[in-house]
């Protein structure tokens, strides 16, 4: 039931514009800071050849791609999302799958997966493109598929926190600014830190890049696995309630 | 044989404002059920509890047996429901709506075509099965809708207000649809038209301000909407007094010096005296005719009356 409602909810992305338009977007502005990175590289290429252990082309070209990728999901996950339970609630349309034998759980992770599926498109056609390299030069492949999958744990998370908000919120646009305001804040909550270079480990452990550049670092680290993980089950997990509560209350 | 649906003292409160009350019926296999009541009167209310859209406050609803609140796959596979506002996804055409309903509720793969065939054929829908929802005209969508809530051949099939929007030849074709339905299933029905119900119900339920205030079969309510009241015509004025002083009438109203309505029990057979005295005092009786009561006079009395 989960992958009848994951399937049919991507497929009506691609019946829109909205997904082709988000893909080609995000492709177009990746390839372009694809480019000067690779111009960079090409700039330093005969100084970095004089030192020692220097940082490789997945060090230099790969990792800044990856932080990009990430950065524009960060504005482009909340659009993606907010329509989700929202835009049912709004058309009345919540109510087909209410009445049908399915579980909130299953409309929450069939809703949820549909968009991972759209974000796996992005993060895939990103580590294509970094993939282009091969044809110049050697990639560190631990290093390229930590990227990979550190950015596809983050935009999961991003997508489960969206879906909250959108099952919270009465309008889209609602949903949009709130998930955007959340992620932009956990995003940059260890900053102020870092400025006053005292550190506060709490801060640090909720802020969502400093797990994300622990793994672009190539450090598979459980623990920042888990934090992901964890992360989205909760929003997920409070997406459900929200459901369920809305039967009871309303 | 259990009920098909056994809704056991529902009630259902907004914060502290209780919406529905108290409320018992059972459906049988079929029984088409009209659920009659004002705008605000809990009808929808009811309905989404009996679908699972909302938890009621208080109360048991059984579906074949099955309680909705404890197993509400196993109870939800057994209904059908087309709420006020049909539930559609306009991006979507109506064949791949369809089969997508079908999936939903766990139709089998291989018998969805059929299903969703079978489906389209009853609501007439197959010469705009590869248009898409959103261009379609608002009956259109309703009967996509109504189509959606019969597909899987649900047992009981609740239809919020189906035939709104619709023209009138649409209304008989899903009136007609509507009984065709009701002889193998449950069908619930709400609508303040009160010719609908005489139409198409087999039972009739009245709500009002949240409480179930008449439960009747047809037959019941023709009976109570009989010759309550009786016209009659004279060629002189008569002496209101001396009608009123016949066993059984309970008020005469004058029309017109020659016409005038005569109020009795349901019971009493007044006709026999009123034309006996009518002619004994030599006021030149014209016509004596029994009025029958609307449905619309039982439905305003009876709301009027809880509201007193």
């Amino acid at each position: 039931m989960i992958f009848t409602i994951a399937r049919r909810e991507f497929q009506s992305l691609f019946l829109s514009p909205l997904a082709w338009s988000v893909l080609a977007v995000i492709q177009f502005i990746l390839a372009y800071l694809f480019l000067t990175q690779i111009e960079t590289f090409m700039a330093f290429q005969s100084q970095l050849a004089q030192i020692s252990h220097a940082p490789g082309i997945t060090d230099i070209i790969v990792a800044p791609l990856f932080s990009n990728a990430a950065i524009i999901l960060l504005l482009v996950t909340p659009l993606l999302t907010m329509r989700t339970l929202c835009e049912e609630r709004r058309n009345k349309t919540l109510t087909l799958l209410l009445s049908a034998p399915l579980s909130t759980t299953d409309i929450v992770l069939g809703k949820y997966l549909s968009i991972i599926g759209l974000l796996a498109c992005i993060v895939a056609m990103t580590g294509l493109m970094s993939l282009a390299l091969l044809f110049g030069g050697e990639l560190d492949f631990g290093k390229w598929f930590c990227n990979l999958l550190g950015l596809l744990l983050l935009t999961a998370a991003f997508a489960a926190l969206g879906l909250y908000l959108s099952s919270l919120a009465s309008h889209p646009t609602i949903a949009a600014i709130g998930s955007f305001g959340l992620l932009l804040l956990l995003w940059i909550i260890d900053w102020k830190a870092g400025l006053q270079n005292q550190s506060s480990d709490v801060l640090e452990y909720i802020s969502m890049l400093h797990h994300f550049q622990n793994l672009q670092s190539g450090l598979l680290d459980s623990q920042d696995v888990l934090y992901f993980v964890l992360f989205c089950a909760t929003f997920l997990i409070l997406s459900i309630f929200r459901l369920e509560y809305e039967r009871l209350q309303k | 044989m259990t009920a098909l649906i056994e809704a056991k003292n529902l009630s259902r409160f907004y914060g502290r404002q209780c919406a529905v009350e108290n409320v018992s019926f059972n459906l049988n296999k079929g029984e088409i059920l009209g659920f009659l009541g004002k705008n605000g009167a809990g009808k929808t209310t009811t309905m989404q509890m009996l679908c699972g859209c909302l938890a009621p406050s208080a109360g048991q609803i059984l579906i074949n047996g099955i309680d909705l609140l404890d197993q509400p796959k196993q109870a939800k596979a057994a209904l059908g429901y087309l709420p006020d506002t049909p539930p559609l996804y306009k991006d979507l055409s109506v064949h791949e709506f369809l089969h997508y309903c079908a999936r939903l509720h766990r139709v089998p793969r291989q018998r969805c075509a059929k299903a969703v065939h079978k489906a389209e054929q009853r609501c007439g829908l197959e010469s705009v099965r590869h248009r898409l929802i959103n261009q379609l005209s608002k009956g259109f969508q309703q009967r996509v809708g109504i189509a959606q809530s019969i597909l899987h051949e649900p047992d009981v099939i609740i239809l919020d207000e189906p035939t709104v929007g619709l023209d009138p030849i649409q209304i008989q074709d899903i009136r007609q649809l509507i009984k065709q339905l009701g002889e193998q299933h449950g069908i619930i029905l709400s609508t303040h038209i009160l010719s609908e119900v005489q139409q198409s119900c087999s039972h009739v339920q009245i709500i009002d301000q949240g409480r179930l205030i008449l439960t009747e079969s047809i037959a019941g309510l023709n009976r109570l909407m009989n010759t309550e009241r009786i016209n009659l015509r004279t060629r002189l004025p008569v002496d209101i007094d001396t009608l009123k002083a016949l066993d059984g009438i309970t008020a005469v109203e004058a029309k017109s010096p020659h016409e005038y309505i005569v109020h009795f029990h349901t019971k009493a057979a007044v006709t026999d005296r009123l034309a006996a005295c009518v002619l004994e005092n030599q006021w030149g009786l014209e016509a004596i005719t029994p009025l029958k009561k609307s449905m619309e006079d039982i439905f305003i009395s009876l709301t009027s009356q809880t509201h007193t």
